[in-house]
């Protein structure tokens, strides 16, 4: 093994050439790995066979038997093992999502914060991230699960306009109901917003060249809600609200959020939170303050130094160490199970107590958050080489 | 009029002290607190937000709490908090079911861990020297104290519990992962195409998934792994996954410590005809690990609290006792007392550790 | 930073791993006697089945049933090493060998048997899986949960028994899934659910821990058989035949009248040569399985018959207060039923 080849020694015994050398601990490895691997696969079998068990990934197709009480997709306790574990991918997915965003609005005003000028003002953000990251998030997630449970029972619920009820199940809320026609009006809004990013960045690349401007804010604005709107109006407003009534046990009807999903999302948007305060802090001291000088000699005012001058060059810092945040809290959503919130990992715990098939799932585990987070890599080398400095 | 013609100052003019308005408390104040309007708004808000928490917080905490009793009835008519259990819990919390006449052990192991790590924290100790024989030694010692044998009364795995079952994991996943994670960082960037593809791809896998599947993996097939007559506790089996978990982290610490090191260094050890091992091990590495180990001291951070993660698999470290022991009827409702505690002792640890790590960065910055 | 720096960092790594490899498998019953201790998996606490004194030791039901192994193995009851599993994590832990036997209110089924490679010894207890609740829900009977919120535990045959029982009578449910029975009781006391749902056994554990039992009531329906039960890994029958015999002994000697108190002085023979055979002073059982003549006496020793074992973990002088009902001899009108020692 080398670092930099050296000018190698044909001559000499196998030991001496640097060549030979490599190939030789090469195979060494290779032939390690294999006997290690042969060691471990023949225990299994051996285990396997003992034990009675069967591999294979055919059990996906049983019936799973039990209920998961958070489903994004139609589910119930006659489906398959497979459709369990994908309501519990997107389960994961959706805390993940509601934690990413609300994480980064939180770590992005608390690193902002940590700056200030103000003395108590970066104390207090100060606080909240020590305490937080120095706090084990299994315990976080508890901790406010407890909290949660500890709110009024559904007889009291606290109620928002008869409409939003609070309880220690959780908050239910109306639901959607979307009729005929109501399809077209999101359609719209969606082309709309598509056509307004594309019209928004044609006018900003000429301002960049022409220096002359364009009302895009209005005719945006107009694209994305007034044609939508009018159209609404026009087909007889095809949208109604399932709104939740009180039953016998629960409130029945509308959506329902329960105090694991909350208390998960919660301790995940709090927690990394504190690490992207971190991270958003060094970005923006990593920016010269010659910048900041220059901006002010402009006579930009602080506000603005900071939204175009330092933000700007520095999420180029920032971005890389986010993306492994937004990572870290998906991977960190698997805690979910120590509170019931029925995750992919806590679905397929479930599903392997019940099937047996403990290989498999930890196989088809692997094989998901490996996916994921493969797939965040790749993102953060394209935009990496994308905002990459280039040198005039 | 030649007398009013203007004389040059031939000597300086004193420093006159700063306006009493920008020193001292009240120019510490004005420029803090005070510099703006939106920053007299906001201390107010702070100074409102601090007297809304912080008073009801320490009556809550100390002076309506409850000490003394033996179950929660003993704080029936409290408003405050109820610390009772600590008396009598106290124990648990740190030693788990390690035999109570046997928890001298654990203490002296903990005790003897401070001279352990001084040489490997300070560069200049007195008596350095022999200091770092002792930390040689000092896991195989940590180990038999810990386990017993030649003499020693035998404590099995599994009596490990509490706050000692934290640190041990913690300890023991960081230490092992640190040679393992050495290997790594040096194969990733190795010539060699096996070599590098197994690290990198060892590293990949671990950095990629979840600790809590890996502890599944501990528990359910590890053992599936293993020669049928063979079995290891599930505390050995934690401390080999995490191990392997952790050395993915060590890599890329060290890959960034290696990173860190100039050029010429290679060279210099290569025109000194050094060997490939031995430019790493007298050269390269002593500097490279120099600036990884406020990374290693992350790392380390981030490992300690996810062992918390043993609880998925049943396994009774602090936060376990501590939740089973709110579940007891004779500390129901205890919640929010019990979890204060064990934040307590996390952030107790963390905290201090980081601040340790921050000013290690400062110095190595400016030895630079 | 200097070398020596590197080699005390290094040698930290070389932290020996702990605890030492054991055997498992094949002859459980040579590996038990060579450790002088018995691996046994019970329950991560559940009152009157496996549940720590004040002392810290872990008592009940099952711990006792490990107790009696202990001694009919090794002659002492003390020398047991209890290993507290979840739900979800017990039949891993027996299957690798980390555990010799397990006694954790395990329901026998088909599946568990055959399929998982587990050999279950006997039936310990009948039970059945029921529902708590509180009386001012007003209602009295399960199928009136219509719409309710259920606790359960996961990776257990409950979790199966209710999504069934609620198919069947057409009725919707929110399952809120929870790993331990203390969890279980803190989320069903802080209303996270409406009704709790586990053996009935477990229900009435659970509900002595309750401040005001009256307040809460279990339904009547039973939805399911639970015979609860010890097993033993498949394929080491030598192993199964003492595990299976150490439970029957418990249970001839409550029909035959032998107790913790009378066992050494009729060890020493009696009239009923049945009783003789069981204790040693006639014939050789003990041989047959490998063990001492005198195992049983160790066993009863230990722990008492199977009714002196249930009253005094379960029994109606307990806090949980179950009545034998169909764990009654079968004389008794139960359904307890050894065969012969003979």
């Amino acid at each position: 093994m080398t670092d930099t080849p050296k000018p190698g020694s044909s001559s000499g015994s196998i030991w001496t050439n640097e060549r030979a050398r490599g190939i030789v601990s090469q195979v060494l490895l290779v032939g390690g790995i294999i006997a290690v691997v042969w060691f471990l696969v023949s225990n299994t079998n051996t285990n396997l066979e003992q034990a009675g068990l069967e591999l294979g990934f055919g059990f996906l197709a049983d019936q799973a038997f039990f209920e998961i009480n958070q489903n994004l997709i139609e589910y119930s306790s006659t489906s398959t093992f497979g459709r369990a574990l994908l309501v519990g991918l997107l389960n994961t997915l959706l805390v993940s999502v509601l934690g990413i965003i609300t994480a980064t609005i939180v770590g992005f005003v608390m690193g902002v914060l940590r700056l200030s000028n103000n003395w108590m003002v970066s104390r207090m953000a100060g606080i909240y991230v020590e305490g937080t990251r120095n706090v084990p998030l299994l315990l976080q997630i508890i901790f406010w699960w407890t909290i949660l449970t500890g709110l009024p029972r559904v007889a009291d619920s606290l109620a928002i306009g008869n409409a939003v009820y609070l309880n220690n199940r959780g908050v239910r809320f109306p639901a959607p109901i979307l009729e005929p026609g109501m399809g077209l009006v999101i359609v719209t809004a969606v082309i709309g917003l598509i056509v307004a990013l594309i019209i928004s960045g044609w006018a900003s690349r000429r301002r960049v060249a022409t220096g002359q401007g364009f009302p895009s804010l209005w005719v945006n604005l107009m694209l994305i809600f007034l044609f939508p709107v009018l159209l609404f109006l026009l087909l007889g407003r095809p949208l109604s609200f399932d709104v939740p009534v009180p039953g016998r046990f629960n409130f029945t009807g509308g959506m329902n959020v329960t105090p694991e999903l909350v208390a998960l999302w919660w301790a995940l948007t709090l927690y990394t939170g504190s690490f992207i305060a971190e991270t958003v802090r060094a970005g923006i001291l990593a920016v010269h303050r010659g910048q900041t000088e220059a901006a002010y000699a402009l006579g930009l005012r602080p506000g603005q130094t900071m939204r175009k001058v330092v933000i700007p060059q520095a999420l180029r810092v920032i971005v890389p160490p986010l993306t492994s945040q937004y990572l870290n809290l998906t991977k960190n959503s698997s805690l979910a199970i120590v509170v019931g919130y029925q995750d992919f990992v806590s679905v397929g715990n479930t599903a392997l107590n019940q099937s047996g098939h403990s290989i498999e799932i930890v196989a088809i585990w692997l094989a998901v958050y490996l996916s994921l987070s493969l797939a965040t890599s790749a993102f953060m080398n394209w935009y990496n080489s994308r905002i990459a400095l280039v040198e005039r | 009029m030649t007398e009013g013609f203007h004389r040059p100052q031939t000597e300086m003019i004193p420093n006159r002290a700063a306006p009493a308005s920008s020193v001292g408390i009240v120019g510490w104040v004005r420029t803090n607190l005070l510099s703006s309007w939106v920053n007299v708004g906001l201390t107010l808000i702070g100074f409102y937000l601090i007297w809304l928490i912080v008073p009801p917080l320490l009556m809550w905490a100390f002076f309506d709490a409850t000490y003394i009793g033996t179950d929660r009835f003993a704080c029936e008519d409290r408003v405050g908090a109820c610390w009772v259990f600590l008396d009598q819990r106290f124990a648990q919390f740190l030693y788990g079911f390690y035999p109570s006449e046997q928890t001298w052990r654990v203490n002296i192991a903990l005790i003897m861990l401070i001279p352990a790590l001084a040489p490997l924290l300070f560069d200049k100790m007195p008596g350095g020297k022999y200091l770092r024989w002792f930390s040689l030694a000092y896991p195989f010692i940590a180990t038999f104290l810990l386990i017993g044998g030649f003499g020693l009364e035998e404590i099995p795995t599994n009596k490990f519990g509490g706050f000692m079952l934290n640190i041990t994991v913690g300890l023991a996943g960081i230490f092992l992962s640190l040679p393992v994670g050495i290997l790594l960082a040096l194969g990733r960037r190795s010539q060699l195409p096996f070599v590098r593809i197994f690290c990198i791809g060892f590293i990949e896998v671990f950095r990629g998934v979840p600790l809590i599947t890996m502890m599944f993996t501990a528990a359910m097939l590890l053992p599936l792994f293993l020669p049928p007559q063979m079995s290891l506790d599930l505390v050995v089996r934690v401390i080999v996954v995490v191990t392997a978990f952790a050395s993915a982290y060590m890599a890329e610490v060290i890959r960034g410590g290696l990173a860190a090191i100039d050029r010429g260094q290679y060279e210099a050890a290569q025109a000194l005809g050094l060997s490939y091992w031995k430019s790493m091990l007298l050269i390269i590495l002593p500097q490279a690990l120099k600036y990884s180990i406020p990374g290693i001291v992350n790392t380390f951070i981030a490992l300690f609290k996810d062992t918390t993660l043993v609880i998925v698999i049943g396994l009774f470290d602090i936060l376990n006792i501590g939740r089973s022991m709110v579940a007891n009827p004779d500390w129901l409702g205890l919640g929010i007392e019990t979890y204060a505690i064990i934040a307590l002792s996390f952030f107790t640890v963390c905290f201090s550790i980081s601040r340790y790590s921050l000013s290690l960065e400062r110095r190595l910055d400016t030895s630079r | 930073m200097k070398f020596a720096k590197i080699t005390t960092a290094l040698a930290f790594a070389g932290m020996s791993v702990m605890g030492a490899a054991s055997v498992g498998q094949a002859a459980t019953l040579a590996d038990v006697q060579a450790a002088g201790v018995l691996k046994c998996g019970i329950n991560t606490g559940l009152p009157g089945f496996a549940y720590t004194n004040d002392a810290g030791d872990w008592i009940g039901f099952d711990a006792g049933y490990c107790k009696a192994l202990a001694a009919a193995v090794l002659g002492d009851g003390d020398a047991v090493d209890y290993h507290n599993l979840t739900g979800a994590n017990r039949f891993p832990a027996l299957a690798s060998g980390e555990i010799d036997a397990l006694a954790r209110n395990t329901t026998w089924t088909f599946s568990r048997d055959v399929d998982l490679g587990f050999t279950f010894i006997g039936v310990s207890y009948y039970d059945g899986q029921g529902f708590i609740g509180r009386r001012s829900l007003g209602i009295t009977s399960a199928t009136e949960l219509d719409g309710a919120s259920v606790c359960i535990q996961t990776g257990t045959t409950t979790e199966l028994n209710l999504a069934d029982f609620f198919r069947v009578n057409g009725i919707s449910y929110e399952p809120v899934p929870i790993e331990t029975n203390e969890e279980a009781r803190v989320a069903y006391l802080a209303e996270r659910c409406d009704v709790y749902t586990t053996d009935a056994s477990g229900l009435a554990a659970t509900m002595t821990t309750f401040e005001n039992p009256s307040d809460h009531m279990v339904f009547p329906e039973i939805v399911s058989k639970e015979p609860l039960g010890p097993l033993v890994r498949q394929g080491d029958d030598e192993w199964a035949d003492i595990a299976r015999w150490t439970l029957n002994v418990l249970i001839n000697a409550e029909e035959l009248g032998v107790t913790q108190a009378n066992v050494r002085s009729m060890a020493a023979g009696s009239d009923n040569p049945e009783i003789n055979r069981m204790l040693g002073s006639e014939g050789s059982l003990g041989a047959m399985l490998g063990l001492r003549a005198d195992w049983a006496v160790d066993v009863i020793a230990a722990v008492g018959n199977y009714s002196e074992l249930f009253e005094r973990y379960l029994g109606t002088n307990t806090a949980l207060g179950l009545a034998r009902g169909q764990n009654a001899l079968y004389k008794d009108g139960g359904i307890l039923y050894a065969p012969p020692m003979r």
